[in-house]
């Protein structure tokens, strides 16, 4: 919405320049996007007066112009425009001259022809090309007769007015009007307004209601009414107001259309303009449109129209799109003879609908969304028939057709000084209220404790006491409310166990070298359902923007393998991520998904680059699962974890992967990407884990509790063994830990061989034992027998042959 | 020549030997040389039974002193030459101490992450509680209940991926208001909580859209919580985040769910506040949205409108991570470039 420095000037004396206005109304309305004049930008365009025409010798659409621009010698210039016309006064781009675009004209020689400059239009100048009146489509612009020959060309074409660019938020309607930002910006200047709306009498003495009926339904139009105009001469608008349009950024079509806009920017009610003698039956009906119906709107866009539409229509056929675009067919042309103007108030929803569903955004409908001022309907429509009647020399009937009229009442709020004292941390007096709604034109009644304020029907989106304080506040001034910080009883802020423990997962995993991805939580439908441990529906979007963020992903994994292929595209290869965040799991009979914390790693090539003096490891199998045990001991779950072959997880290497077991429970898994989705992802060899965390969070954690540190020496035994491949090191580990006593307290496996010196089919596997006991000193024999009984099982359950 | 003199003799010829002994090798021999079973020593001593009594034990202890001597003389001389022979060995083992030292592998947390960690904290120091909501909403919450009925016009700001007609991804962390609200006991005292977490938008992603970005959300109600109170939180926020001399101001917007509603403007970090590109000019940049928590809001919510109220405010860490590090594409945070993200500690 733009806002004209120069119009607002007619009715406010504004001290301020117009950025600084700007600002203003920032700080106390709503945001402004920019203030600008059309002339930013230009340089060197003066009036010109053609003096003379010579067709190009060698291109025929040429013309080798002289033009005066007001030096001894006319300036020469060649000009392709096919509207050249001896006399007329026109924009020069002198040689030096900045046009729209930021394009510098300079002499030239056009097919041989000396050319000292540029005969312009209006797009070239920086117009943009919706806004040009169709009359100077295709051709230079003709200014006023008049024009001084060597005068900068701004000032004729408005082009010196300042524009402040509203960005208005849906509750204040009220500003894309004139009128609202006059009322408004008086209250913030603390000004009188007087905003004078009359309108010129009807000079006729027919009745529109002879010429029109009118019918409409209350929740379709709770406003609709119509007034006829005969006789009107339709041309195109004085300059006065094509510039007016044209500053505000609507395209001048004809003195009628122009007058109706004019008012709409004016007054902020929307008008349309019928072509009365095109209107079958004489008869407009507001109502639900046909299946079937069809239109084409004053954009000649063809509609087709079902019951979200709402439709003007006549005996016949639709006529407009109600609140968004009037019909081509009984649109307002040089050959309308009687017009009939119609104002109404549609529904906002409705018109929201519609406006979505046709694809069609007007200033209209942007209008009737937000709503307007049902206390100015008639107003308006009484105010652009006078001004049709006389820009036209056509003849106002004496009244108005009403299809439909709700009653409208100004609302009342009662509110107290104290409460706005309260809400907004001020200590207003009872004076300093009631001088700001005087300012904001308010009625106010003093009743016993409290005040009755009285709200014009021009402020409709103000309802309840908060929207009050708002009042209050942006007219006081933010910038005068105190900064405080709240004087409540105390409270107790801080992390849950759950908030700590996932936090503390970050830390733990980034200190072993992973680094902190955070990825789409949506994804393909390839990609959603990879790394899976249980089967779960997926949770599709209705309408994504693309396929590749459409399902909701049910593990991170796949995430972190996109990350590594982006890096590894580019050069990084050693790529260390880990993501901590929610994966969603669906039950078939739930729409809503379950979301369930996950955090899962991802390591491809090392943890560290080589350096001059050591060299980097790719990470294996065993590096990710020394960090997935570590993580877990930080969690205080080392004990109950257990690692079991799986070959299930199709996206998994089938001999390297393991579940990770939490007593009996899976909770996530370890190992390989199968190197047919590493090629996939276009990714080298990479090892991924992924853990449910919640059930991580929600386990029972092992006590942590002391230990004395034992003051007796600890002795160490060895157990080699010879075995038979598949029997894994759990397996030997378990019986260890069963059989070995009291005293024992640490196996640490120290080397695993197969190859030669080995059997085939065999490896051979040594451990360190570790006995001690705290209470005295340990005897060889107690150990010795310990170490007996662990080999006896071993060799018994296993059958390891020990070495 | 007496004994005694032969004695003197051996030791003054001992000690020029092991003073010229030039390795422990040499020095080795010198001493199986002078004090072994062989030695002058040994012999001299051997010599003693045919002194007179009187005699033996003045010759004897002279021999046990010259023994004594030459032995110190000789592990002396060891221990010198032990140590000649480290300090070689030392100086040969002398590094470049300004060669880079190892990489020890070290992972970086996310620049969001930690633009969260801080505000989290910051809040936390105030006594907020901190509540995490579901990422998947239903429409009820994440409109309704914040005051935005089905077609308001400001539903077009917050465009949405629906999963159903009632299941959506949440927009916006303000539902976590709603349900704090609902939850929360006002007998044991006020409502203060954060709520950080990722939204999303039907957007396309480009340099400033993203179709999936975080917000945290606050709220604060009790029986005397005032637009003043919102300001002052605001300033200790963004002071603790950009550092003091970063000034704030509030200006009128709209949000349904808050009336009177605000924007919250922080000094350009760019220009400080001269006026620049960044901030077009005019030495601000809007860094967040609040405001007066709307009655609607609490009502539906269960609570008693004219009892309690007070503020919220929704901040994007995302756009303050933007701010803050001069970063000028949002898809940056996504895109996991270690090249990206290990520029930020
Ligand atoms: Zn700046």
């Amino acid at each position: 919405m733009l806002l004209s420095y120069d119009w607002l000037s007619d009715y406010l004396k504004i001290n301020l320049s117009p950025e600084d206005l700007g600002e203003k109304i920032e700080r106390t309305s709503v945001e402004v996007d920019s203030v600008f004049k059309r002339s930013d930008g230009l340089k060197k365009l003066v009036v010109g007066k053609i003096l003379s025409i010579e067709k190009h010798p060698d291109a025929g659409h040429l013309n080798i112009c002289q033009v005066d621009v007001g030096n001894d010698e006319p300036q020469q210039i060649v000009c392709g425009a096919p509207n050249v016309e001896v006399g007329k006064k026109v924009i020069v781009a002198l040689p030096g001259a900045r046009v729209g675009g930021n394009i510098k004209i300079k002499k030239a020689k056009m097919r041989g022809v000396q050319s000292n400059g540029m005969l312009c239009a209006l797009d070239e100048i920086g117009f943009p090309k919706e806004i040009v009146p169709d009359e100077w489509k295709d051709g230079i612009y003709f200014l006023p007769d008049d024009a001084k020959v060597g005068d900068e060309i701004y000032s004729y074409l408005g082009m010196n007015d300042s524009l402040i660019d509203l960005d208005v938020t849906p509750n204040r309607g009220d500003m894309l009007s004139l009128r609202g930002a006059v009322y408004d910006l008086g209250a913030v200047l603390d000004q009188k307004v007087d905003f004078d709306e009359t309108s010129e009498p009807s000079k006729g003495d027919e009745f529109s209601a002879d010429s029109i009926k009118a019918e409409a339904n209350e929740s379709l139009a709770p406003i609709y009414q119509l007034k006829v105009v005969k006789n009107v001469d339709v041309k195109p608008s004085p300059l006065w107001l094509q510039i007016k349009l044209w500053n505000l950024g609507i395209k001048p079509i004809n003195n009628v259309v122009d007058i109706t806009n004019f008012v709409m920017m004016k007054l902020g009610q929307p008008l349309h303009a019928y072509d009365l003698d095109q209107i079958t039956d004489h008869h407009l009906e507001v109502r639900k449109a046909k299946q079937g119906e069809k239109i084409t709107t004053l954009d000649n866009q063809e509609h087709e129209l079902d019951d979200v539409d709402v439709v003007i229509a006549d005996a016949k056929k639709p006529v407009a799109l109600a609140g968004l675009m009037g019909g081509l067919q009984s649109s307002v042309t040089a050959k309308t003879k009687n017009i009939v103007i119609e104002a109404g108030v549609f529904d906002p929803v409705l018109t929201r609908k519609m406006a979505q569903k046709e694809l069609l955004h007007t200033d209209a409908s942007q209008r009737f969304e937000r709503g307007v001022d049902k206390g100015n309907v008639e107003n308006a429509l009484n105010y652009a028939a006078g001004m049709i009647q006389k820009n036209t020399n056509g003849i106002a009937s004496k009244d108005v057709v009403t299809g439909s009229m709700e009653t409208v009442n100004p609302v009342k709020i009662a509110i107290t000084v104290t409460k706005i004292n309260h809400v907004l941390g001020t200590s207003l007096s009872e004076a300093d209220v009631i001088s700001i709604f005087k300012r904001l034109g308010f009625g106010i009644e003093k009743q016993t404790d409290k005040l009755l304020v009285t709200i014009p029907t021009r402020c409709w989106d103000i309802k309840i006491d908060a929207d009050l304080y708002e009042e209050v506040a942006r007219i006081y001034g933010y910038d005068n409310i105190l900064s405080t910080l709240p004087i409540t009883t105390t409270t107790e802020g801080g992390l849950t166990p759950k908030q700590k423990l996932i936090k503390k997962s970050r830390q733990t995993l980034q200190g072993m070298g992973l680094n902190h991805a955070i990825s789409y939580s949506l994804t393909n439908a390839d990609k959603a359902k990879m790394f899976m441990i249980n089967p779960s529906e997926e949770t599709i979007l209705q309408w994504p923007m693309t396929n590749d963020h459409s399902v909701l992903r049910m593990n991170l994994i796949s995430g972190l393998l996109d990350d590594i292929a982006y890096n590894q595209a580019r050069g990084v290869v050693d790529v260390p991520f880990y993501e901590q965040g929610r994966v969603f799991f669906r039950n078939s009979n739930d729409s809503r998904p379950i979301e369930v914390e996950h955090i899962a790693g991802a390591i491809s090539g090392s943890l560290f680059s080589s350096t001059w003096n050591k060299k980097s490891e790719q990470v294996d199998f065993f590096e990710i699962k020394g960090i997935v045990a570590k993580y877990l001991e930080t969690l205080s779950l080392k004990d109950q974890i257990s690692f079991v072959p799986n070959d299930k997880i199709k996206e998994m290497h089938p001999g390297r992967t393991a579940l990770i077991k939490l007593g009996d429970e899976i909770v996530g898994f370890v190992g390989q990407v199968h190197p047919t989705i590493a090629s996939q992802f276009k990714i080298k060899q990479t090892y991924v884990f992924e853990l449910d965390l919640d059930k991580l969070i929600n386990a029972d954690k092992t006590e942590q509790q002391y230990q004395i540190v034992s003051s007796y020496p600890s002795i160490k035994r060895d157990i080699a063994m010879l075995i038979d491949q598949q029997v894994t090191n759990e397996q030997i580990y378990a019986i260890i830990k069963r059989r070995g006593g009291a005293f024992l307290k640490d196996i640490t496996l120290f080397d695993v061989y197969e190859g030669e010196h080995v059997p085939n089919g065999k490896k051979s596997l040594a451990y360190s034992l570790t006995f001690e006991n705290s209470n005295e000193t340990l005897k060889d024999d107690v150990v010795n027998n310990a170490v007996k009984k662990i080999e006896k099982y071993l060799q018994e359950e296993l059958k390891v042959e020990i070495r | 020549m007496s004994l005694k003199e032969d004695l003197e003799t051996i030791k003054q010829t001992g000690l020029q030997e092991v003073t010229a002994a030039s390795d422990s090798k040499a020095l080795n021999e010198i001493k199986v040389k002078l004090l072994g079973k062989k030695g002058p020593i040994t012999k001299a001593l051997r010599g003693i039974s045919q002194l007179s009594v009187a005699e033996r034990p003045i010759v004897g202890s002279f021999a046990n002193k010259v023994r004594d001597e030459l032995t110190d003389a000789i592990n002396e001389k060891q221990t010198q030459l032990e140590r000649e022979i480290l300090n070689k060995q030392l100086a040969s083992e002398t590094i470049d101490v300004t060669l880079p030292g190892n990489n020890i592998p070290m992972g970086h947390p996310h620049v969001i992450q930690q633009v969260i960690d801080e505000i989290e904290d910051i809040f936390i120091g105030m006594g907020y509680q901190v509540l995490n909501g579901p990422e998947v909403e239903e429409e009820h919450y994440n409109f309704e209940m914040m005051n935005l009925p089905k077609n308001h016009p400001a539903r077009d700001m917050q465009d949405t991926f629906y999963i159903t007609k009632e299941i959506l991804m949440r927009t916006h962390t303000s539902p976590m208001q709603a349900r704090a609200l609902q939850q929360h006991d006002f007998n044991k005292g006020p409502l203060k909580m954060i709520s950080p977490g990722v939204v999303f938008r039907r957007d396309t992603d480009d340099p400033t859209h993203s179709h999936q970005f975080h917000q945290v959300e606050g709220i604060v109600i009790d029986k005397h919580i005032t637009m003043a109170d919102l300001k002052g939180t605001l300033e200790v926020m963004s002071h603790k985040l950009f550092g003091d001399k970063f000034k704030v101001r509030v200006r009128p917007s709209y949000f349904p769910f808050t009336e009177p509603s605000v924007e919250a403007d922080v000094t350009c970090m760019n220009c400080e506040g001269k006026g620049c590109e960044v901030c077009k000019g005019s030495g601000w940049i809007e860094v967040l949205g609040a405001g007066m928590v709307h009655p609607n809001v609490l009502k539906m919510a269960g609570v008693d409108s004219q009892e309690y109220g007070g503020f919220a405010f929704g901040v994007g860490p995302d756009r303050f991570a933007m701010l803050k590090y001069g970063v000028n594409d949002i898809r940056d945070f996504y895109l996991n470039d270690l090249r990206f993200l290990t520029q930020f500690d």
